[in-house]
């Protein structure tokens, strides 16, 4: 497959709904043949927002959209040939299960055997055969979604949407269609765009993720690269849990950096810190700060438990350590645990590489 | 002893239905209680005037209590040739009862009703009655018959037979103009005096072009009102129920103002040069003016059942069949437009039903051409007071309407219906 690597391009585009306010600033996305791309962000972040705009249900106020190289910004929905699955299904009440499937074929006056045919292989996908003569109401939340995955998917198009498709579902059924997504994507190698707010959906399912934030993408790599490493404090914080030191740069050299805090000083990467005396955030991922570390690391400090809670296959500890009572520990269930009780003094240390000084708070 | 043991038992051994009854038992009579009122009230107000005017359009027994022994005496006549001395001595000896009482002019009344020239010959006969002219000890047919040749017609003596069930469908009959002719028959009345069927016609007419005009002026209004933002659909909702706030009489008052020859419309009209000042169409006092009046003032009823099906529609739905590829004409055709069937069969309903009793509008706007089925009714209430007619008319109405509910509930499912 020669895979165009932007086949879908957000081209500088703006959006603003009443003249005052940009909902989506100056957006430059690439989005590759094939790729599994997600827009994660907390709600008003402009997601959704862009994904109207490729869609076609929104215009965009400046800039353009190009598919496939061919600007869309003027080709109304109906004629895009983007399959889109809502938030709320939006499967025709009034129309089995079939009919639903087979209204996008039936607009593009395909013949009856040809609809058939079509439509046997999308619900064979989504493993519904036989659920043909059903009404929509008559189907589970899980195989409702199914079939409007299944209707995004019927007519071959080149882009399918995706607007926080698994929200209504619970729990583990959430789970389970997550794979069943990314599987069918696998398959047959469409390209997804991917609109969701929850990270860990957003983490198991994508190619890459782009972060939203007021109406920008904060950053744009990997699910790996952007739990390890986050460029801004926004998508450390929003990306998994997160310790954070607040404090100001005191030293900077070969990308290191110590950073004074109100009592202490830390070792960190310098990220987005360039010269002593700037304000930054230091995060730290939970689970990379070890208790009593037997090997040597460049952090060690000794802090106070103030709360121990018990979560199954791992504890959580809190700690009091530099003044922060919030800092987080995530300490693995293991046959040779360790005793922890509440204001027992421990030892807790960790690397500066996985220490990242970022844009202050 | 096998189904015992299957029986489900409590703990205190009591079967469970038993048990089950007695606890919901509670239940059931104050929830009863609670709708007793409205029970009440829908029966006084509703099941029994409607019984009350059934058994008023069919009832007869005026001239059956009258005439008592005249009618028992005429169960052996085969109402072929005059009858016999027998039933003229019957006759004779009611009618006499009745001069006695002074009640005897509301029969001749009636009778006249079934044959004209009854009213006549019954004040003959009740005067000689009163001076004692009639000798009790001779013929009392021959003496009748002397009193007037009318008498001695057998066609009156049928007239006189027909009344006799206690019940008739006559008024019926009279709603559709139709009679039952002297052998018993059905007949038409003659073509000049069909004026019921003309009537009935033009009121089925006035309803089904109301509704088809309520119609595609609500389906717009009532989309708009569906999809606009909060504040605006606010302030549309006020204008469509704006009329439901003044008076009907008031609303049909400013349509005369607004319609007639040298009215508002037609001053706008000659202003624009549409059209001539000498040339001012008719927008009253015909069925213009009717549809005009009558779909202003039903629109509402239309409008609110339609908003409350469209506002359940998700807006998602007319996108997905959009980005499946349908034009907007075709997701509007397609998808939107079968989801609010129940909507348009509600108001439908409604309107054709309010439409079909409507009686102060067209009356006051439509001149000559709005006299309607309930106008009618109501002039034989208050004018000729003849309330049998006029309920029989009512029950044909309802009859009318039941019937349409009936196509309805066949065609699209009354459970599809949706108010709100």
């Amino acid at each position: 497959m020669s895979n165009n690597p932007e086949f879908v391009k957000f081209d500088k585009v703006d959006k603003s709904y009443d003249g005052k306010v940009l909902v989506v600033k100056d957006l430059q996305l690439d989005i590759a043949e094939g790729e599994f791309i997600t827009m994660l962000g907390p709600s008003g972040s402009g997601k959704t927002t862009c994904l109207m705009m490729l869609a076609g249900f929104e215009t965009p106020t400046n800039g353009e959209i190009l598919l496939d190289g061919n600007i869309i910004s003027n080709i109304p929905p109906h004629k895009r040939g983007i399959g889109m699955v809502f938030q709320n299904y939006a499967l025709f009440p009034h129309m089995t299960v079939y009919e639903n499937l087979a209204f996008p074929l039936r607009v593009r006056k395909m013949q009856k055997d040809e609809i058939d045919k079509k439509v046997d292989k999308a619900l064979s996908m989504v493993s519904l055969n036989g659920f043909e003569t059903r009404m929509p109401g008559q189907l589970s939340g899980g195989q409702q979604q199914r079939v409007a995955v299944a209707r995004a998917l019927v007519f071959d198009p080149a882009v399918v949407l995706m607007d926080e498709p698994l929200g209504a579902l619970d729990k583990n059924l959430r789970e389970s269609m997550q794979y069943e997504i990314k599987h069918i994507h696998e398959s047959i190698g469409v390209t997804v765009v991917y609109v969701t707010h929850d990270q860990s959906e957003a983490l198991t399912m994508s190619n890459r993720i782009a972060v939203f934030n007021d109406g920008k993408v904060q950053q744009l790599s990997n699910p790996s690269e952007l739990y390890e490493k986050p460029v801004n404090s926004f998508v450390a914080e929003f990306i998994g849990e997160n310790n954070t030191f607040n404090g100001e740069v005191s030293d900077i050299s070969g990308g290191k950096c110590k950073v004074k805090l109100s009592n202490g000083e830390i070792l960190a990467t310098a990220i987005s810190v360039k010269s002593k005396g700037e304000k930054t955030t230091v995060s730290l991922r939970p689970e990379r700060a070890l208790i009593d570390p037997s090997e040597k690391m460049d952090n060690m400090f000794s802090g106070k438990i103030e709360e121990v809670i018990y979560h199954g296959d791992h504890t959580r500890v809190r700690v009091n350590l530099l003044g922060n009572s919030e800092f987080i520990l995530k300490v693995p269930n293991s046959t040779s645990n360790l005793e922890l009780k509440v204001k027992q003094d421990i030892k807790i240390g960790w690397n500066s590489s996985d220490a990242r000084a970022l844009d202050p708070k | 002893m096998s189904s015992e043991t299957k029986q489900i038992l409590t703990t205190d051994g009591i079967p469970l239905e038993v048990s089950l009854k007695k606890a919901e038992k509670k239940n059931k009579i104050k929830a009863f209680l609670l709708v007793a009122p409205l029970l009440l009230f829908l029966f006084i107000t509703y099941v029994f005037p409607i019984g009350e005017m059934f058994t008023r359009s069919v009832d007869d027994r005026m001239v059956t209590n009258m005439l008592p022994k005249t009618f028992k005496a005429m169960e052996s006549w085969d109402g072929k040739e005059l009858p016999q001395e027998e039933v003229f001595t019957a006759f004779y000896s009611d009618f006499k009862l009745l001069v006695e009482n002074e009640t005897q002019g509301k029969l001749g009344q009636r009778l006249n009703k079934e044959k004209n020239g009854f009213n006549t010959i019954t004040k003959k006969l009740m005067r000689l009655i009163k001076r004692n002219k009639i000798d009790e000890s001779q013929s009392i047919k021959e003496q009748i018959m002397k009193i007037h040749k009318r008498w001695a017609n057998v066609e009156y003596w049928q007239a006189i037979k027909r009344t006799a069930p206690p019940y008739t469908m006559a008024k019926y009959l009279k709603g559709m103009d139709m009679y039952f002719a002297a052998d018993g028959s059905i007949a038409q009345v003659d073509e000049d005096r069909r004026i019921h069927r003309i009537l009935w016609l033009r009121t089925l007419e006035i309803a089904l072009f109301v509704t088809i005009f309520c119609f595609l002026m609500g389906y717009p209004i009532a989309h708009l009102l569906a999809t606009l933002p909060m504040k605006y659909s606010n302030l549309l909702m006020i204008c469509v129920l704006l009329p439901f706030w003044t008076s009907l009489l008031v609303r049909t008052a400013s349509w005369m103002i607004l319609l007639q020859t040298q009215g508002v419309v037609n001053d706008f009209f000659v202003m624009i040069g549409l059209v001539a000042d000498d040339n001012r169409p008719t927008m009253m006092y015909n069925k213009v003016g009717t549809y005009v009046a009558m779909t202003q003032i039903l629109l509402p009823f239309m409008v609110l059942p339609l908003y409350s099906v469209m506002k359940t529609i998700s807006p998602s739905l007319m996108r997905a069949g959009k980005s499946l590829g349908g034009t907007p004409f075709v997701a509007f055709w397609k998808v939107y437009f079968p989801l609010t069937i129940p909507g348009i069969g509600a108001g439908c309903l409604l309107v054709f039903i309010l439409a079909i009793g409507y009686y102060i509008t067209p009356a006051l706007v439509g001149g000559a051409s709005g006299t309607l089925i309930s106008n009618q009714i109501a002039y034989h209430m208050k004018a000729t007071l003849d309330w049998s007619f006029a309920s029989a008319m009512g029950l044909m109405l309802l009859s009318g309407v039941l019937v349409i509910y009936w196509v309805y509930n066949k065609l699209v499912g009354v459970d599809n219906i949706k108010l709100g």
